[in-house]
């Protein structure tokens, strides 16, 4: 456990950066919601007329006047694209960090077993990332009781939790990434997240491409399927899940056997 | 028992050398010098025994456990000083060396304070603020604050002072002399010459020699120094000739009966024939490859 501890002192400051910078614009969105819910009708006009793009971001299948159709569109875009930045960010550092900042040696110097490390910091990934979403989710709540709507508990919960596993298959990927790395990868995690949420949109804009949802997380995230459906879709989330188990994996196999210079 | 010993061990990094077939045995309770300029491959055979990087072939063993089985294991009864030290920034002295313990699981605190009132290390200082030194006395304190049977130290005194290299070598004295196993790599030959029993020259990946430090001293050759003006570039075995003013200083493998004969011949004022320190026993090694330990 000390290694877990010291990963999440360690983490703690870009944790609540994120947290308060994902909240705070939940919060704004929310409290911006009365108002645009009594211009409804201009702003569906709008939407509709938005030909693929309504399309790509889901518009076309719910309303943009209800609560939960507000809440998956404009919300979901800022957890889904804040967080996934996030856990990236957070996974892809988590071991290549070391052998950047040559503090490595220092760690291996000690009667730890590098599938302990492995597992310290995988662990602290996840409880970092478990945080952040617990925290925005409870905000988000929150703050829709503030405004005096109903919470639409199922479909909030279910959207929170479609980005809770999209941010846990991307720290998976990532960390996979990360033992294969020596160099940080930053821009490599940034930009597997980026390159994943316009596959999505890529996936919504044409049939020809709809195979991109079998590899995008944001696919089974895409918060106007769920609310429209109120569930998730298994297969999508079973494949994410798997992804993520592979990226781990590697991790394990790759940090137990590499050289660390 | 062996506190190091090493059949062989090689180990490349693509087709890179690294080290090649290198044996080599360190009983315990040795004071240990493992000599060798940069890029010989000290730092890689320390680096493969501590389980850091992986061995390509051979084997090795520390206090008598197979370094390819369970290194958390074993490094429970090892300390390690890398060459260069790095810590996590933002991170108090304090807090690196309880950190340290913590990972060891081990409560150190009475020795890790012992160790930095001899150092004078400032534990409240961020490790950001630390010079080379004070980073290198912070490294020493975690690798010396468990009492470790075994003390593996690469390039030690890099970075510190006269007064704290005394202070340091002091302690690996007592240490030392309380039964623990000193392997410390240096180019350093005077250090190695003073503080250690036994030693080992590595040259491009291979041991080439080792004995100890007394035996690896004596040689054949004599370093010669001449004040006056002779000319001894006819004779062979001469290396390192030097002519400086009015002197003339070289290191001398031949026929002494030459060399006077020769000398006899020349106007010279004065003349001290001495016998060579490790450093000459070490270029000497160098320039002429030595023999296979």
């Amino acid at each position: 456990m000390t290694l877990f501890k010291h990963e999440l002192r360690r983490g703690r400051t870009a944790l609540i950066v994120w947290t308060a910078a994902i909240a705070f614009l939940f919060a704004i969105c929310i409290f911006i919601f009365p108002d645009m819910k009594s211009q409804t009708e201009g702003l569906n006009e709008v939407f509709a007329s938005m030909g693929g793009f309504t399309a790509a971001f889901g518009m076309d299948q719910v309303n943009f006047g209800t609560l939960t159709g507000f809440y998956a569109i404009e919300c979901g875009n800022i957890l889904g694209l804040g967080g996934a930045f996030y856990a990236a960010l957070c996974a892809v550092g988590a071991l290549s960090k070391e052998e950047k900042e040559k503090t490595a040696e220092f760690l291996l110097m000690h009667p730890i077993s590098r599938s302990r490390i492995v597992t310290d910091k995988l662990l602290a990934v996840l409880a970092q990332i478990v945080l952040l979403n617990a925290a925005v989710y409870a905000l988000s709540v929150g703050s829709i009781a503030c405004i005096g709507e109903a919470v639409p508990w199922k479909e909030v919960s279910l959207l929170h939790l479609a980005y809770l596993i999209l941010q846990l298959e991307l720290a998976g990927i990532c960390f996979g990434m990360s033992a294969c790395l020596r160099r940080g990868g930053l821009g490599a995690g940034l930009g597997l997240a980026a390159v994943m949420y316009f596959l999505n949109i890529i996936a919504n804009l044409s049939e020809l491409a709809e195979f991109l949802r079998y590899i995008t997380p944001f696919a089974y995230a895409d918060g106007a399927d769920i609310v429209t459906n109120c569930s998730l879709n298994a297969v999508l989330v079973a494949l994410g899940i798997a992804y993520g188990i592979i990226g781990v994996g590697l991790a394990y196999w790759k940090y137990c056997r590499k050289d660390i210079m | 028992m062996k506190a190091i010993e090493i059949n062989g061990l090689s180990k490349f990094y693509g087709k890179a050398r690294g080290i090649i077939e290198l044996d080599l045995s360190v009983d315990e309770g040795e004071f240990f010098g493992f000599i060798g300029p940069n890029g010989a491959g000290k730092s890689t055979t320390i680096r493969t025994l501590l389980g850091l990087i992986h061995k390509s072939s051979g084997s090795a063993k520390l206090l008598g456990m197979d370094i390819s089985e369970k290194p958390e294991k074993l490094l429970k009864d090892v300390g390690y000083l890398p060459s260069e030290a790095v810590f996590y920034p933002g991170m108090r002295v304090k807090d690196v060396i309880r950190f340290s313990a913590e990972l060891r699981g081990k409560n150190c605190a009475q020795e890790a304070a012992r160790l930095c009132e001899r150092l004078e290390l400032d534990t409240g200082k961020k490790v950001e603020e630390l010079s080379f030194g004070n980073r290198k006395k912070l490294a020493i304190v975690c690798a010396l604050q468990h009492a470790p049977r075994l003390c593996v130290l690469d390039e030690p005194t890099s970075g510190l002072d006269p007064l704290m290299q005394r202070a340091f070598f002091d302690i690996l004295k007592e240490r030392n002399e309380a039964g623990a196993t000193i392997f410390i790599s240096s180019h350093v030959l005077s250090e190695v010459q003073r503080n250690c029993t036994r030693a080992a020259i590595i040259r491009s990946g291979r041991i080439i020699a080792c004995d100890s430090v007394e035996a690896l001293a004596k040689t054949n050759a004599r370093r010669v120094h001449i004040q006056g003006a002779a000319d001894v570039s006819a004779l062979e075995g001469v290396r390192g000739l030097q002519t400086e003013g009015g002197s003339v200083s070289f290191l001398y493998g031949g026929d002494c009966n030459l060399l006077l004969r020769a000398l006899a011949r020349q106007k010279i004022e004065d003349i001290t024939i001495s016998e060579p320190d490790l450093e000459e026993i070490f270029l000497h090694y160098y320039q002429e490859g030595g023999a296979q330990a």
